[in-house]
């Protein structure tokens, strides 16, 4: 007799383990960013249209197939056709890419939070040059928490050909992040089910202190101004609903399989219609939470900086002219710099250089996204708040748990369609399938430990899932509305729910997700082609800036065998279906 | 014994003076200049706080101030948390993995132990249906009385 499938205890830990998965740090990190960059407030609308266009149908979509097939990615769309195995196949791939590199994140929240317990914080101040006269002079021409990042976090090469050694402190972190990993996934839904409640609830506790502690700052006021103030034009822009469009879709975490890897552990009369509203509703509402925290943390850095800005021009001013103690303030500064300027025209010209223009907008202005908003940005803010040290703590606990929750779901994508498969499961026990699997990711992985290690985490964070990802989802969502057929799967959902779907569904899955998936791949291919070599961002250190560089050869081999693995395998699998029925057809005619 | 004699010529705004340094023992000669230097430069703290101000207020031209190190802990403070997280989780993934093989070592001898039971009540009598297969061996059978009576229902050729 078969072993029962593993199912979810209860199904709030479906719930929870799809939000933990879905929730992940692109809400808090990349949200934010493209709010600011496509029209604050404003960006709100082409976000809720695009998520009821493609983001709840299509989350509806891969639940449902995975709750009604109860296989992994690769046994649900051998199912539905033999010749679509491939899909399967390229999500377990592009699962793996992801899962590769994802881990180094929570290697960096590792390695900060255990940081977080010295006073001061290690990236508060800059360390001393070598005779102590003064400043590390890298650490001088950037600001300190940059220096922490890129000197003692990564401590990163100037350029991507120049490898170095492997950092051996992110190497254990790395080490540390993947047995974590393998703790919570060890027992399969025994274990991620509970795992699931700590991940997906405590962000938002997290988020709540920071929202509080993040109003009553000074000068957050400016920061959610500075959001919020919608600038409609953007919406004429085209790139403002293509990234609206591409928030949504990968932020869900659709083509992965993990969807339909979580859906597939669920009793099969769960209401996975009602789950997948809520979800995607869940999600949409944390990036807003979300942006509302780091807008008002942002609002606080750049207000200090500017009052820092201002002071040292006040002080530089008194200086040199002799002035007396408060004669300049903030609010007469540029009265008081026209009145210099006419009096001592000389000695004002030849202070020119020095003198900074303070501007609130400007450091407002500063849109961060990615590693540098979670690392860089957001260390500067808490190191200026009072008990910073509890502060750090909180944030790279929820950053952790962010990205836990999200490795759940990428590992459950990799192992359930591995522990189906009947070859792999009765010779080794699931325990050690996922030990070889972390393992094999951690090897992997040291390689982003490198001093190079952070450029080849851009080529992966850029490449290795999006263009591949929108070819999957369409491929399934073709496969289920016309090779499937939709009828077909309207009579599977009444099975399952007791209730047929209402036309916004079948309108949804048949014209409009497909058609918008088109153009998004459309607009993607054309951007790559039309911008030619690619770029990227090397960090100099006599500079303390970043530069852009041009990718060599190798680089460019290695980012097009990326969506080349995983987007071949669609048509290479159907080729290789087609290939064996043949042979078969050919030796049973031949038999007869 | 030194004694230092100033004269403070006020050309600033700022309070600032000039200082010369005199040796009574030697004659009240000028000590020189990096004399005196290497000793500002030594005992910076002392002369500071006599004046009650900081490296930041009380300036000594030519003289730079070195900033003062980071307290740099003697154990680095991130190694130790990182020892007690790892510790933590290995004792974890031990503490499953065993349980795990010792569930499985249980489900096996328990599925043997069933398995012997069944083999031990079977080997004394065969039974069939229940019944003991020696009553059932007739050569002729056993007629069933209901179906006895009934040529009269057969239906006629």
């Amino acid at each position: 007799m078969e072993k029962p499938r593993p199912l979810w205890g209860n199904p709030l830990q479906f719930v929870f383990a799809c939000i933990s998965y879905a929730v992940g740090l692109g809400n808090v990190w990349r949200f934010p960013y493209l709010c600011q960059m496509y029209g604050g407030g404003g960006f709100l609308i082409p976000y809720f249209i695009m998520l009821i266009i493609e983001g709840m149908p299509l989350l509806y979509l891969e639940l449902a197939v995975g709750q009604h097939m109860r296989q992994g990615s690769i046994g649900v769309w051998k199912t539905i056709s033999p010749y679509l195995s491939g899909v399967g196949i390229a999500s377990v791939v592009v699962s793996f890419f992801l899962s590769m590199y994802y881990n180094v994140i929570n290697a960096w929240s590792f390695w900060y939070l255990f940081h977080s317990f010295q006073d001061p914080l290690p990236w508060a101040n800059c360390p001393l040059n070598s005779n102590h006269t003064g400043y590390d002079e890298e650490c001088a021409k950037t600001s300190s928490t940059q220096y922490f990042w890129y000197r003692k976090t990564l401590n990163i090469s100037s350029s991507i050909e120049e490898y170095g050694s492997i950092h051996w402190e992110q190497a254990v972190c790395l080490i540390l992040a993947w047995l974590v990993v393998y703790l919570c996934i060890l027992r399969g839904t025994e274990s991620t089910g509970k795992v699931v409640y700590v991940t997906a609830s405590l962000p938002y506790l997290v988020l709540f202190i920071y929202l509080i502690r993040g109003l009553t700052l000074h000068g957050a006021v400016n920061g959610l101004i500075y959001m919020f103030t919608p600038k409609l034009e953007q919406l004429a822009n085209p790139k403002t609903w293509i990234n609206a469009a591409t928030q949504i879709f990968f932020s869900l975490g659709l083509g992965f399989g993990s969807l339909i890897a979580f859906a597939s552990y669920n009793e099969p009369n769960n209401n996975c219609e009602r789950y997948a509203i809520i979800i995607s509703l869940i999600n949409s509402s944390t990036s807003i939470f979300a942006s509302i925290v780091t807008f008002s943390i942002y609002g606080f850095k750049a207000t200090f900086n500017y009052e820092n800005c201002l002071s040292k021009v006040i002080l530089l001013l008194t200086n040199v002219f002799d002035l007396e103690e408060g004669a300049l303030t903030a609010d007469n500064l540029d009265s008081m710099k026209d009145y210099l300027i006419s009096t001592y025209p000389n000695q004002y010209a030849e202070l020119l250089p020095q003198i900074k223009n303070c501007s609130l907008e400007a450091e407002l202005d500063t849109a961060v996204q990615g590693t540098g908003l979670a690392f860089i940005v957001y260390s500067e803010a808490i190191k200026n708040m009072e008990v910073s040290q509890l502060y750090s703590v909180l944030y790279f606990i929820m950053l952790l748990m962010l990205g836990i929750g999200s490795m759940l779901g990428n590992t459950a994508a990799i192992l359930t369609p591995l522990t189906d498969s009947k070859f792999l499961s009765t010779h080794l026990p699931k325990e050690v399938i996922s030990g070889i699997v972390c393992f094999i990711n951690c090897i992997v992985g040291l390689v982003f430990t490198m001093e190079a290690g952070n450029y080849w985490f851009d080529i992966f964070n850029d490449y290795a899932a999006t263009l591949s990802l929108l070819l999957i989802v369409l491929v399934e969502t073709i496969a289920v509305c016309y090779i499937y057929g939709l009828r077909k799967f309207e009579k599977d959902l009444l099975l399952m729910l007791g209730h047929k779907p209402n036309w916004y569904w079948k309108i949804m899955w048949a014209f409009a997700s497909p058609v918008l998936i088109i153009s998004l791949f459309i607009f993607y291919l054309t951007d790559y082609i039309r911008t030619g070599t690619l770029q990227y961002q090397a960090w100099d250190a006599t500079q303390g800036q970043l530069v852009t560089k041009d990718y060599p050869s190798y680089a460019l081999a290695v980012i097009g065998l990326l969506v080349a693995a995983s987007t071949m395998c669609i048509p290479i699998g159907a080729l290789i279906i087609f290939i064996m029925k043949r042979l078969k057809k050919r030796s049973v005619s031949t038999l007869e | 014994m030194t004694s230092i004699s100033f004269s403070v010529r006020l050309e600033e705004e700022r309070v600032s003076f000039w200082f010369v340094v005199t040796d009574s023992a030697r004659n009240v000669t000028t000590v020189p200049g990096s004399e005196v230097e290497a000793a500002i430069r030594m005992n910076r703290n002392r002369i500071n706080s006599a004046f009650l101000l900081t490296d930041n207020t009380l300036q000594f031209l030519k003289i730079s101030s070195t900033l003062s190190p980071p307290i740099e802990p003697t154990v680095p403070v991130w190694l130790v948390v990182f020892g007690v997280v790892l510790c933590l989780v290995v004792a974890g993934i031990l503490l499953l993995v065993v349980s795990g093989i010792r569930q499985y070592k249980k489900k096996n001898h328990e599925s043997a132990e069933t398995g012997d039971l069944e083999d031990n009540s079977n080997t004394p009598v065969t039974t069939e249906n229940g019944i003991p297969c020696d009553i059932l061996d007739l050569k002729a059978g056993q007629i069933n009385g209901v179906y006895a009576a009934d040529d009269e229902r057969l239906t006629p050729l």
